[in-house]
């Protein structure tokens, strides 16, 4: 994610002070060797055990010497290495140190050929934002794993995923951790925006735009935010882990479930040919009695909208009935007839 | 991240990728890598000084040029593997190739379905977040696998494709380049032999598509910007409207210009935007459609417009 970008780049930035550079590899030196280190052991090392078989400990005192341990100990474990802690035996108080391979090989992944090529494409799904910085660090591991992620790729298909919003990052963050989250929100309707808090289920790109969905604790019900429309800071108002997602939440369906709850009607529309495509493609029947035109039946649930819908089409969609969604089309077009600036 | 974390994460690929490709070029290793020829020197020099307790001649890792150039590691099994993948890493590669899997395809071509299973099994516990994310895919199934068909087989279709922007639907023989999944749509972009250019089409508008005996003939020179699918062209017409709250998401929508002026006044949450458009007819339409929550400010040639289209479609009503 976008706080790796940085990351990333440094290491096409030359340093200007060389004794930056000194430091930095005695520093990268003392935990590759701890690394090799605590890798190789089956018993735990203790600090002192550490201190004598790791160089770059040795020069300090007891006090800074512990102070950098830790400091490695926590740079370790934000690269996701499974640093474990225990000890020999009860009567052990002194913590122990090592890394089980089990926990931090990668296990070996028995790609065919097309399979692999089906990974370096979809990792490229991730346009520059997003999640594209952590695709290619998956893929390089896998390519450090001798797997051929580069190899021929399916014929001309090319998938990409904008994820620009500002918002993006802390939400799937959220999502993923379990952790309740307030924001700002700006609505369609309110010019100004207002603070909502929500538990995080999960989000979803639908239509090019990313969706947050969850329990919303003003509302006491679940509501889908959009991304774009979140403003400011996304902040934690809980711990992580206290999302408790309901186990039949269907995310794509929360979003798609825009439509308002009314009775389905037929509607009867009288089309030109070739034309409204969108409403034909969800009608129920075409017959055609007059050249040049089409009667398309389809199902409504919201006049209004359906209103809307029609009145874009101009001339070329007439609707025959029912009655309340006639008078709303005329209703639009003697607005818009008689329409001035 | 620090600085040395950064490196230390590159170097535990670094040495796997050694282990599993020996004599590598270093032009090759610093693009794999995304590194200059210099800092990979200095990560190999770097290597060198690195191994097991003891650090004896026989514990440290080893790092040999050949007479081309080539580097290969020996004497670093400890970290033969790669360190397995990060949750964000797993949530990544998981929900990219569920995504892709959403894409209909050709029959039998399963490779993305078996790479998801492989990969989810691999990641372990970090892909057990991936559900948290979904990205939606709309694609035809029957018209999506008939162009992924076609392009495999490289033969030319037949669409009947809806064009919005006339509303009517046109016939016409395509050769296709590319499927594109963007925007949570699925495109087509192709050769279109009755305009003699390249043109995108989006699959959800494709009425319908025929694979073609003959074999697709793309000119030489046939290949678009990739990034020209929403980019707007300074010859477009350019409006200016005034929009409602409820018309806001039109703002969002379409790529809006900024105005030379504050968009909206103080105590008016009218917003008033700027957008280009190549086709006058698709743009009568979305004002009809916004109805009274838009207003056309300019130019007045396309108000006049919008009137008339609507006295014309009112005609049909008997009023």
């Amino acid at each position: 994610m976008a706080r790796r970008h940085v990351a990333l780049l440094e290491a096409d930035i030359v340093p200007s002070d060389v004794s930056v550079t000194v430091m930095s590899s005695a520093k990268t030196e003392r935990l590759l060797n701890l690394v090799l280190a605590l890798l190789s052991t089956r018993r735990y090392l203790s600090f002192d055990q550490i201190r004598s078989a790791v160089p770059g400990y040795e020069g300090d005192d007891d006090e800074s010497a512990r102070r950098k341990f830790e400091r490695d100990k926590a740079e370790l474990r934000e690269l996701g290495i499974p640093l474990e802690t225990g000890s020999h035996s009860v009567w052990d108080d002194e913590p122990g140190y090592r890394i089980a391979s089990r926990d931090y090989d990668l296990p070996e992944i028995d790609l065919a050929p097309d399979e692999a090529a089906a990974v370096g494409l979809a990792a490229r799904l991730w346009a520059e934002a997003g999640l594209a910085v952590d695709a290619s660090r998956a893929l390089l591991k896998l390519r450090a794993a001798g797997i051929d992620v580069d190899g021929p790729q399916l014929p001309g298909l090319e998938p990409r995923v904008e994820a620009s919003e500002p918002a993006f990052e802390p939400l799937v963050e959220a999502a993923t951790a379990g952790r309740p989250i307030s924001f700002d929100y700006r609505t369609a309707t309110a010019p100004e925006p207002t603070r909502r808090r929500l538990e995080p289920w999960g989000i979803v790109s639908w239509h090019g735009h990313w969706y947050v969905v969850g329990h919303d604790r003003d509302r006491a019900a679940t509501r889908v935010f959009r991304l774009s429309r979140i403003t400011g800071k996304v902040t934690a108002i809980g711990a992580d882990g206290s999302v408790a997602v309901p186990s039949e939440v269907n995310l794509l369906a929360a979003v798609r479930e825009v439509v308002p709850d009314l009775p389905e009607r037929p509607a009867r529309l009288r089309v030109r040919t070739g034309a409204a495509y969108d409403l034909r493609r969800r009608a129920g029947s075409v017959t055609s009695e007059e050249p040049g035109w089409d009667e398309v039946v389809v199902p409504v649930r919201d006049v209004e909208a359906l209103a809307d819908e029609v009145v874009g089409h101009g001339s070329a969609v007439v609707v025959l009935g029912p009655p309340d969604a006639r008078s709303a089309v005329i209703r639009r077009l003697r607005t818009l007839a008689g329409a001035t600036p | 991240m620090s600085t040395s974390s950064a490196r230390l994460e590159r170097l535990l690929a670094l040495v796997p990728y050694l282990l599993a490709h020996p004599a590598s070029p270093l032009d090759d290793l610093a693009r794999t890598f995304g590194v200059t020829l210099r800092q990979l020197r200095q990560d190999l020099d770097l290597i060198f000084m690195c191994g097991l307790p003891g650090h004896s001649p026989a514990d440290l890792i080893e790092v040999w040029y050949d007479q081309d150039g080539c580097v290969s590691v020996t004497n670093a099994d400890t970290i033969r593997r790669p360190l397995r993948l990060t949750t964000d890493e797993a949530l990544a590669l998981v929900v990219a190739l569920r995504t892709l899997a959403d894409v209909p395809g050709p029959q039998g071509d399963d490779a993305v379905r078996r790479a998801l299973a492989k990969i989810e099994t691999a990641a372990g516990e970090a892909a057990e977040q991936a559900g948290r994310v979904a990205v939606a895919v709309e694609a035809e199934p029957e018209v999506v696998a008939t162009l992924r068909g076609a392009l495999a087989a490289g033969r030319r279709v037949h669409l009947a494709y809806y064009v919005p922007g006339r509303d009517e639907t046109t016939e016409r023989d395509v050769d296709p380049m590319r499927l594109l999944v963007a925007e949570g749509r699925t495109y087509l972009q192709g050769w279109c032999r009755r305009v003699e250019d390249v043109r995108t089409f989006r699959t959800d508008r494709i009425v319908s598509v025929v694979q073609l005996d003959a074999p697709a003939d793309l000119p030489p020179d046939a290949g678009p910007p990739p990034d020209a699918l929403f980019t707007p062209s300074p010859d477009d017409r350019l409006v200016t409207l005034r929009l409602e709250p409820t018309a806001r998401w039109v703002a969002d929508y379409y790529p809006c210009e900024p105005m030379p002026e504050p968009g909206r006044a103080s105590g008016d949450d009218r917003l008033v935007v700027r957008l280009r458009s190549r086709e006058t007819s698709w743009l009568v339409r979305l004002v009809m459609r916004l109805g009274t929550a838009a207003v056309v400010l300019e130019p007045a040639e396309l108000a006049a417009e919008v009137r008339a289209e609507a006295a014309a479609a009112l005609s049909a009503y008997g009023g």
